[in-house]
């Protein structure tokens, strides 16, 4: 409101000034005195004209906006007259703030940025309460539930307004060469309109396309996966894809946000569930009791909430899981699935899996740089503070003729303003290349990343907010610190002014202290993550990891009987042995580390059943012991004869043999594995022992595993082969590729080093030692160059001093130890304060470390040792010099 | 804002708080510019008071500025254009306490200046 009075203000108080003397100027010519001096008389009368005009000025309305305005006119004047100054804190800033933004991006995007969605908060995601008894097999990593389940909540839900079910999958796309695997979705005939994403083109599923028998009415397609496989076709509604060797019909495109629900990942093509049957040659899940497979969500109704929805959903699992008990469930734990309660949470943000691994990395990380954003703020407040310190006559004088203290200050700050602004404009520039390099850190060959970096609302939040804290860190303490002094102080020193700045090294002091103390929390954590890193690396997993081929093959379309398909892998097994540079190769069902796992209860035969052990489960086939490289201690290798013909034998490893008290040599003796729901209670015999490999993570303890024969269970259409080779990987590969191209061309195969899968597997690991030994070692550099700064002003200050102490008779080196000695000072300053930042902060990186505590004594003094290194190098340049001083120039400089 | 007082050299020195209660005064009569508002001052004190013509326009843009007076652009007997200022209602309930308290300083400084030892 007072805006509108400033239009015209300056002309309406010149109209009043000019109103004033103008009659005074009449009544004196009424007076009798002529034109001329009676202007003059009045306007002498008047007084100080300007100076009456600009005292209304304050009085203007938002008078501060004018005071703004020629502040940033002056600041920008001033930062002009110092390009090197200006060019060193704007490029500070924009790393700094830079480095800050990007990482705050990703964790945006992972962490709190919501489905892109109408109202995503009435989103849900609905799943067992409690797991006790769950048992069957899961695919992916969600808490997710069996197709009868689903299809029976859906027709008997009334919780929510709508309820959804999806599950990925990758479809082969294409035929012959150009064949590749898609990223694929089943999702219910709802799925779209749940969510409420309307199609760009074409049109979404609707519930009459999801039912038994549909075969396959349709696919509707990403907007990613339209631009880069069709090309953007404008029509490309009713072309058709090859999925699974079948052709679909393309009925609609999801518009350009929407990538599926799960953050991290993009979908490519979404069929609805009842096309698995189709799509799918041997088998599928549709009446699967035991294979847990679909994520479910749901909409809250308007007004409901989550604990109503959850009673609700209590009230109703009875019924639902009495009529979807599975005729296979293992007897045992009947009346556990009779138990299960559905629960429902808030699914607002979608499902991810990158956002459990990484979701506290980044937090660390995004803690990392914000820890090296304030060192080099101190640093800038060093620059800053000299600067002011050097103009200390001027504001003295000008605080002396009537400018306000706080005026000046606000004229400082402006300076600062700019500065940060401009920091943080280029920092926002650098954010969008740095989060391109992130992406391409974090992701593997065969997992992209798909994250949604779309600036907004939150991230020019945090990045002007960030702007102007470091502008009030940096600025603030030496705008106050140089206005404080009083006039005579400062005309009085001449140059080196002892007492009135004083308090300014205590400032520069204290910044340079907590550098170095930032400095060593930075530096003990990037050591702890490296040192886990390389213990990591360094664990024996019982194997051996290098020059191991992997191979998927895929024989599904020579449509194999099942009795023959023993015989055709052991053809193509001998055929890959008989190659130049293979020593060896073998099948197995699945690859140690691989993240995926098998447990079931065992005991010993004749025990009683209660005394059970939950042991790890895997197969493989002849060969494989000696082609991972694995200690065979006792007894024999799976051969030929143990197919499905004979007795069930198992290799198992020293702790299966021990928690099983089996004794030292388990050859003979043998266990019985409780039922499961795709074979009954089942008595093996021990035929061989291994050692202990890991099996899940290179983390874990050891844990107890039974092998057992691959032969021994149903063939299936597809075979994993691991292959040694003394020759590069690569001549292995392009060679294997031709004899499965002999046998089939038919055969479909992909191929991958297994050093690389378990490297993969280590990528969190890696991306923390290295980003954190980049911050660290950039935090290190940054406190040098401010500990340089700060000791090269401490020689100027006391050049007198050492001048006097030189002619004294004082030798060189002692000058250097007196300097190097102050440095000393700091350096242990601010190792203690760090140390016990360390000691404080250390808990919460304690769940990422491996084999080392977070108070290692060991990297601690490390850290220590390199902080001392790195002070001592950027010290000794001012000692030199001040040894160096001449003693009649120092004293004769006043 | 902190600024220099200026010392005036006059004949009474009139602090900033005191201007203000004459001119709230002088307002409260009728609307009147500002030439008129030195005009009546000096009349009234019988030429005891001289406003120095600097501090009046600036103490006029305050008290407008606190929303004591308002201010019109009207049109003088002589045909010009002039910014003419009047009281609001608090600019009322302000004069009256600030000639109370003025009342009251006044006699309490007579009573100190009277009393004989």
């Amino acid at each position: 409101m007072n805006w509108f009075r400033r239009r015209g203000w300056e002309q309406r108080m010149d109209a009043e000034f000019r109103f004033h003397l103008e009659s005074r100027t009449r009544d004196y010519i009424v007076q009798g005195l002529s034109p001329e001096e009676a202007a003059r008389r009045a306007s002498l009368e008047f007084g100080a004209l300007e100076l009456a005009k600009d005292e209304c000025r304050d009085e203007k309305p938002a008078a501060w906006f004018d005071h703004l305005v020629r502040d940033l006119r002056y600041a920008c004047r001033s930062l002009r007259k110092s390009p090197g100054f200006a060019a060193a804190a704007i490029v500070t800033l924009g790393l700094g703030i830079g480095a800050n933004t990007a990482i705050f991006q990703l964790l945006d995007a992972v962490r709190l940025r919501t489905l892109p969605v109408p109202d995503p908060q009435s989103l849900v995601t609905v799943q067992l309460a409690d797991r006790t008894g769950w048992r069957g097999s899961q695919t992916g990593g969600y808490a997710a539930l069996t197709n009868p389940q689903w299809e029976r909540l859906r027709d008997i839900q009334g919780v929510f307004s709508g309820v959804l079910a999806w599950g990925d999958n990758g479809f082969g796309l294409g035929t012959g060469d150009a064949a590749h695997v898609a990223r694929g979705l089943f999702v219910s005939g709802n799925f779209f309109r749940v969510l409420g994403v309307r199609p760009l083109m074409g049109r979404i599923f609707s519930p009459e396309d999801d039912h038994r028998g549909c075969g396959l009415p349709g696919a509707v397609i990403s907007y990613a996966f339209w631009q880069r496989e069709l090309g953007g076709d404008p029509s490309v509604i009713g072309r058709k894809l090859t999925l699974n060797l079948q052709p679909v019909d393309v009925i609609g495109v999801t518009p350009v946000g929407f990538t599926g629900l799960e953050v991290g990942s993009s979908y490519d093509v979404a069929v609805p569930i009842c096309s698995q049957a189709a799509l799918w040659s041997e088998g599928n899940w549709l009446d699967e009791g035991t294979v847990w497979w679909l994520t479910v969500m749901g909409r809250l109704k308007p007004g409901q909430s989550l604990g109503r929805a959850n009673a609700q959903l209590r009230v109703d699992s009875p019924a639902l899981f009495q009529s979807t008990l599975p005729a296979n469930y293992p007897a045992v734990n009947v009346k556990d699935y009779l138990k299960f309660k559905l629960a429902a949470a808030p699914a607002g943000t979608g499902v991810s899996g990158f956002r459990e691994a990484y979701g506290q990395p980044l937090v660390l990380l995004l803690a990392t740089s914000g820890f090296v954003l304030l060192i080099a703020c101190a640093n800038l407040a060093n620059l800053i503070l000299a600067r002011a310190t050097s103009r200390e006559h001027e504001f003295a004088l000008r605080m002396a003729i009537g400018a306000s203290r706080s005026r000046l200050i606000c004229q400082l700050m402006a300076e600062n303003t700019l500065l940060a602004m401009a920091g943080a404009v280029a920092g926002v520039g650098l954010a969008a290349i740095l989060t391109r390099i992130l992406i391409s850190m974090l992701q593997t060959q065969g997992d992209p990343l798909f994250l949604d970096l779309q600036p907004d609302l939150r991230m020019l939040v945090f990045t002007t907010g960030l702007a102007g804290l470091t502008c009030i860190l940096f600025g603030l303490a030496p705008a106050l610190r140089a206005t404080r002094i009083g006039l005579s102080d400062a005309l009085k020193s001449a140059g080196r002014s002892l007492s009135a700045s004083r308090g300014g090294f205590e400032l520069r002091r204290v910044l340079v202290v907590s550098q170095i103390a930032l400095s060593l929390v930075l530096l003990v954590g990037a050591l702890l993550f490296s040192g886990s890193l390389r213990k990591l690396l360094a664990v024996d997993a019982g194997f051996q990891r290098t020059g191991v081929l992997v191979s998927q093959v895929d024989f599904g379309r020579l449509n194999l009987p099942k009795n023959g398909r023993v015989d055709f892998k052991r053809d193509l097994l001998e055929k890959i042995r008989a190659l130049p540079g293979v020593a060896s190769a073998a099948e197995v069902v699945f690859l140690p580390l691989s993240g995926n796992s098998t447990t079931n209860a065992v005991w010993k035969e004749g025990a009683a059943s209660d005394q059970k052990l939950n042991s790890n489960f895997g197969w493989f086939g002849e060969g494989y012991l000696k082609t991972m490289r694995m200690a065979l201690l006792a007894g024999r290798d799976f051969t030929d004869r143990d197919d499905l013909s004979a007795a069930r034998v198992a290799i198992v490893n020293q702790t299966f043999a021990r928690q099983l008290g089996l004794g030292v040599n388990p050859v003979g003796a043998r266990f019985i594995r409780e039922a499961t729901p795709s074979s009954p209670e089942q008595a093996f015999e021990v035929v061989g022992l291994v050692g202990d490999t890991k099996y899940y993570n290179l983390r874990e303890d050891p844990q107890p595993i039974a092998f057992l024969s691959i032969d021994q269970t149903e063939p299936g259409s597809s075979a994993q082969i691991v292959i040694r080779s003394s020759v590069p990987l690569a001549e292995t590969t392009s060679e294997v590729r031709r004899v499965l191209k002999q046998v089939s061309p038919a055969i479909s195969a992909d191929f991958q080093s297994f050093e690389t899968e378990v490297r993969q597997g280590l990528l969190r690991e890696r991306l923390m030692a290295t980003l954190s030994g980049f911050f660290g070692l950039l935090a290190a550099l940054i406190s040098a160059v401010g500990l340089y700064g700060v000791m090269s002003y401490l020689v100027v200050r006391r050049t007198n001093e050492i001048g006097v102490r030189l002619a004294l008779g004082a030798g060189r080196a002692s000058i250097v130890t007196l300097i190097l000695r102050q440095a000393g000072g700091l350096l242990v300053a601010g190792v203690l304060a760090g140390g016990i930042a360390t000691l404080a902060l250390a808990r919460t990186v304690s769940s990422l470390l491996f084999g080392l505590k977070p108070y290692d004594t060991l990297t601690v003094v490390e850290a220590v040792l390199l902080l001392t290194v790195v002070t001592a190098v950027a010290s000794y340049v001012p000692a030199y010099r001040a040894a160096r001083i001449e003693p009649l120039a120092a004293i004769r400089e006043e | 804002m902190s600024r220099h007082k200026e010392n005036s050299a006059a004949d009474a020195e009139l602090l900033q708080g005191t201007l203000d209660m004459l001119i709230l005064k002088v307002v409260a009569l009728r609307p009147i510019h500002g030439y008129a508002i030195v005009q009546r001052i000096q009349q009234i004190s019988r030429a005891a008071l001289e406003i120095r013509q600097g501090s009046l326009y600036p103490a006029l843009y305050r008290l407008e500025n606190r929303g004591w007076l308002k201010a019109e652009w009207k049109t003088t007997e002589g045909g010009r254009e002039a910014k003419f200022y009047s009281l609001t209602k608090t600019g009322r309930q302000q004069l009256a306490a600030e000639t109370a308290g003025w009342k009251r300083l006044c006699e309490a400084i007579s009573l100190v200046l009277e009393h004989v030892e």
